[in-house]
């Protein structure tokens, strides 16, 4: 086996150095009821190329583009990734790295890592940013669990247009710990209806996500004012799609105290929902409340510049079972990714970007509303939207299903107040041909 | 320094990204715009982000440049214990990158999306047939998220069992994840002393064990590379007050084939696919940590589970018991298909070989390095080791002076000050994929620098000197710190 150096020879010369006599003997001090009674039942060891072919099977098995075209977002969306970003992230000194606990030879990642937190906070317009969490379902569990921790209360309102899965790993996280989650209503331009607020006692946080579920551009500063009124509420602002905010104005100049979501958007192919990114930025005043890890600026001995992970004094393996969270780890070779893309574009190329996005989207809702379709909701969008398509829509959807056209996702598993409505999603990655052609098919 | 593979060669200086680059540049290519433009009102439309403008050629040279000042595994020796650095196949990364994986959305129809279902259901059932538990979650993104999966699993049973637990023994040998993770589902740690062989005594955790706490979180083989000898007892008491038996699977590697998790009496197992099944670090991330469990235990498991029915795939959430969902999709698909990659690339024979000879690789070393440098517990090692600074300390060399020159020498450090009943505790996991010569290489200059440490200690208090910086500050890190510019 190619991954496996030792010869026969090997083996016997460094048996008889640890005075073994055969390999099995290197586990003969094992209670002889806790070993196996069988050998493992698996599948004959493949060569290369077998792999190569049996891989290759399951792959095509799958709808991607540009065999078929997908209009889903919700979470995952379909950018184009640049062959240099591929291409740099095949550096192995990158990739084969353990998390930077020695600094002296970590110092790419730790640079790239500091440069990552920098590009997001001036992204989200936000004071700190960490290192990064799982992905967006998780920071915004962990911006939640933070919020009760700095106000010292137990109950959260969250917005009913967060991503419903975003919903319920919140609910996962606070079952056990006894905190309370209230959901707030979305009014009928497809917003958050703040007015749910009033009747929740001292509340950690309210969270919004923006742009939300539905693709609607969300009032923050409104959300914020209402957070603000209750005088130690905090706004948590959640994203699905960060590339909004090369356009949208960012959460931390509408007054939001924590930003978190995913980062997917950012060069990372969707890989069937994972690996992602969690983004995670807060206010300078909750700097040591925050999950996560962080790196920070130095100095080495002579005096030059270099980075370290620092404040780990929050963190787990000092603090324990006090700790700020139990994440020992970020999803560094996707916060890296991240700011590659997010150097390749720069400022000037984000909001161009940005721009092409919220246009093409603009212009299959227009075709859509010609063709004569409810758009339900009235409230401004980024690359999202929501259709509502006329009698029989299930079979609407599967004829564009024949045609490899996936048309969006139906909304009614989680809304049943809005079935026959779909979400429907377009990136640069869609041409003008496409969009016409849908708005053809679903109007046929 | 005659041991030593450490060189000195030509680094560039690289600045931050932005004290480059031109306003106006770009790195990336557009698509062409054709549709028209649709204006923003002012309510909703901010500033363009204060990002540097670098055309392609700066941002490649930049990360290039980067990547330069890093070690990884591929460049050399990483015998970082506990964290199982060994060799990341490069087929892996092929079969991750195909179209058919890297482009599926998470949301597809099942009927699109049958070939990465069907991968994800077979990598459960080889994960449940490796460490010989019964089903299996990929969910988890990462170790410390497996353990949260697990954790919330004991909660969810004993809330079935109308019995709620407000404690948990943890080990003094545990990962500090552990008690974090256990805190996050409400439970108090209640720390239990390991005995004078390493190792957890039955009569300690009998003490300790009682109808309010709800289980143990054992490592085993444990941080001290030793296997828990009396985990069946251990198990036996846990389990006759009620409680479960939660196995920290970080150490998987040592015992690939050999060992059957349920019979040492393990309720829920984590495993880290990014240690045992070879798919790399990524400088931190991402990793997978799935969760298995008993077939008793099954119902708790998160959402969506992947569900074969009339030889389809589908993903379901109908578990009315499940705990939840914990990720956005199904966790860190990307990284699952490396794992999946890589134990039909090894298949059972060569996995137990694996183990067996990571198990030997952690003995050679152990042997070699006896004398050198004091080992607190001479007993049979798994696939790491643990010295300490015992012997060093007397001429004023700690752990972390050894480490540090480890690096001028070649090699990464292993693990130090860790776990944390050892004091200075320097410890070693070479993997089954390191050669005999890089260990005698390793061997080699451990011994030269306890040579120095007797001659010459400053030698290693001024160390490391061949990398691009010196020792770095962490405490000015620590007490103003700066996070972004």
């Amino acid at each position: 086996m190619r991954y496996l150096p030792h010869t026969d020879n090997e083996i016997a010369a460094m048996l008889s150095a640890v005075g073994a006599r055969d390999l099995e003997a290197l586990f003969s001090h094992l209670p002889a009821d806790c070993c196996r009674s069988r050998p493992m039942e698996l599948p004959e060891a493949m060569t290369e190329w077998e792999l190569d072919r049996h891989m290759d099977t399951l792959s095509g098995r799958t709808a991607t583009s540009p065999r078929y075209r997908v209009f889903l977002g919700a979470g995952s969306y379909h950018h184009h990734i640049p062959a240099s970003i591929a291409y740099l992230l095949g550096r192995s000194e990158f990739s084969t790295a353990y998390t930077p606990y020695q600094p002296e030879i970590s110092q790419g990642t730790l640079q790239a890592i500091y440069e990552y937190q920098t590009l997001v906070t001036r992204l989200l317009g936000m004071d700190v940013a960490n290192a990064s969490m799982y992905d967006g379902a998780s920071a915004l569990a962990e911006a939640l669990l933070m919020a009760i921790r700095i106000t010292r209360r137990t109950t959260v309102a969250v917005s009913k247009a967060i991503h419903p899965h975003y919903r319920d790993v919140v609910r996962t996280y606070l079952r056990p710990t006894g905190y309370s989650v209230v959901e707030l209503d979305y009014g009928p331009d497809g917003r958050t209806d703040l007015g749910g607020t009033a009747g929740i006692p001292e509340p950690a946080a309210i969270a919004i996500q923006s742009p939300n579920f539905f693709g609607c551009v969300e009032d923050l500063q409104a959300a914020a004012r209402t957070a603000h009124a209750d005088g130690k509420a905090l706004l948590v602002a959640c994203f699905t799609e960060p590339l909004a905010f090369g356009l949208v104005k960012n959460p931390g100049s509408q007054g939001a105290d924590i930003a978190c979501g995913e980062g997917q958007s950012f060069g990372i192919p969707r890989s069937f929902g994972g690996p992602g990114l969690g983004m995670f930025a807060a206010k300078k005043d909750f700097m040591r409340s925050m999950p996560g890890r962080l790196v920070g600026k130095t100095t080495d001995r002579k005096g030059r510049r270099g980075f370290v992970l620092t404040l780990s004094t929050r963190e787990q393996h000092i603090r324990r079972e006090k700790a700020t969270s139990n994440i020992c780890s970020n999803q560094g070779l996707c916060a890296t990714t991240a700011a590659m893309y997010m150097a390749s574009l720069g400022g000037t190329g984000l909001r161009e970007l940005a721009e092409l996005n919220h246009d093409k989207c603009g212009y299959l809702k227009a075709g859509l509303a010609a063709a004569g379709f409810r758009l339900p909701f009235g409230a401004p969008t980024f690359n999202e939207f929501v259709v509502t398509f006329p009698a029989d829509p299930d079979r609407v959807y599967r004829r564009l299903l024949r045609r490899r056209i996936v048309a969006g996702l139906p909304l009614a598993a989680w809304y049943p107040e809005l079935a026959g409505s779909y979400l429907l999603c377009v990136t640069e990655t869609m041409t003008r041909q496409d969009l016409d052609d849908l708005v053809k098919e679903v109007s046929a | 320094m005659n041991a030593s593979i450490g060189t000195r060669g030509l680094i560039l200086e690289e600045p931050l990204l932005w004290e480059k680059g031109a306003n106006g540049r770009r790195g990336m290519s557009l698509p062409r715009r054709d549709v028209e433009r649709i204006a923003v009102s002012e309510s909703v439309r901010g500033d363009q982000p204060d990002f540097p403008d670098l055309s392609e050629v700066d941002v490649v040279r930049h990360y290039t440049r980067l990547s330069q000042w890093n070690f990884g595994v591929d460049t050399g020796m990483y015998p970082l214990g506990s964290c199982t650095m060994k060799y990341n196949p490069k087929t892996n990364e092929r079969q991750a990158a195909l179209a058919g994986f890297a482009g599926a959305h998470p949301l597809l129809p099942a009927p699109l999306a049958q070939g990465i279902l069907e991968l994800l259901y077979l990598l459960e059932r080889y994960l449940c047939e490796i460490t010989g538990m019964d089903a299996a979650s990929l969910q988890p993104a990462a170790g410390a998220h497996g353990e949260l999966a697990g954790m919330l699993i004991c909660h969810a049973h004993h809330r079935h069992q109308r019995r709620a637990r407000s404690k948990i023994l943890i080990p003094d040998t545990a990962h500090g994840t552990n008690p974090a993770s256990a805190s996050l589902c409400g439970f108090q740690s209640i720390p239990v002393k390991s005995g004078p062989q390493g190792m957890l005594e039955p009569a300690e955790v009998a003490a300790l064990m009682d109808e309010q706490t709800a289980g143990i979180m054992v490592t085993n083989p444990n941080t001290l590379g030793l296997f828990e000898e009396n985990i069946r007892q251990v198990a036996a008491i846990v389990h006759a007050k009620g409680g479960l038996v939660y196995c920290d699977g970080a150490n998987m590697n040592a015992v690939m084939g050999i060992v059957d998790m349920q019979a040492l009496g393990v309720d829920i197992l984590h495993l880290n696919l990014h240690k045992t099944f070879s798919t790399p670090h990524g400088g931190g991330g991402p990793g997978s940590g799935p969760v298995c469990v008993t077939r008793a235990l099954e119902r708790f498991l998160p959402v969506p589970r992947v569900v074969k029915r009339r030889g389809r795939y589908v993903l379901s959430e109908n578990f009315p018991d499940t705990v939840g969902r914990l990720h956005a999709f199904c966790g860190n698909v990307g990284v699952q298909l490396k794992a999946y990659s890589y134990i039909l690339s090894m298949g059972a024979a060569n996995l137990k070989r694996a183990s067996q000879i990571a198990v030997l690789n952690a003995n050679y070393i152990k042997a070699k390095l006896t004398g050198a440098y004091h080992l607190p517990y001479d007993r049979p090692c798994m696939h790491e080791c643990v010295f300490t600074d015992q012997i060093q300390a007397a001429h004023k060399v700690s752990t972390l002076d050894i480490a540090k020159r480890l690096m001028d020498y070649g090699f990464h450090p292993p693990t130090v000050y860790f776990p944390l009943v050892v004091s200075g505790a320097i410890m070693v996991e070479p993997t089954e994929t390191e050669p005999r010569e890089n260990l005698d290489g390793f061997v080699e200059a451990m011994r030269a620098i306890a040579a120095e440490a007797r001659e010459n200690p400053e030698l290693l208090h001024q160390a490391p000197v061949a990398p691009k910086l010196t020792r770095l500050d962490e405490t000015s890190a620590a007490r103003s710190p700066c996070l972004s510019d």
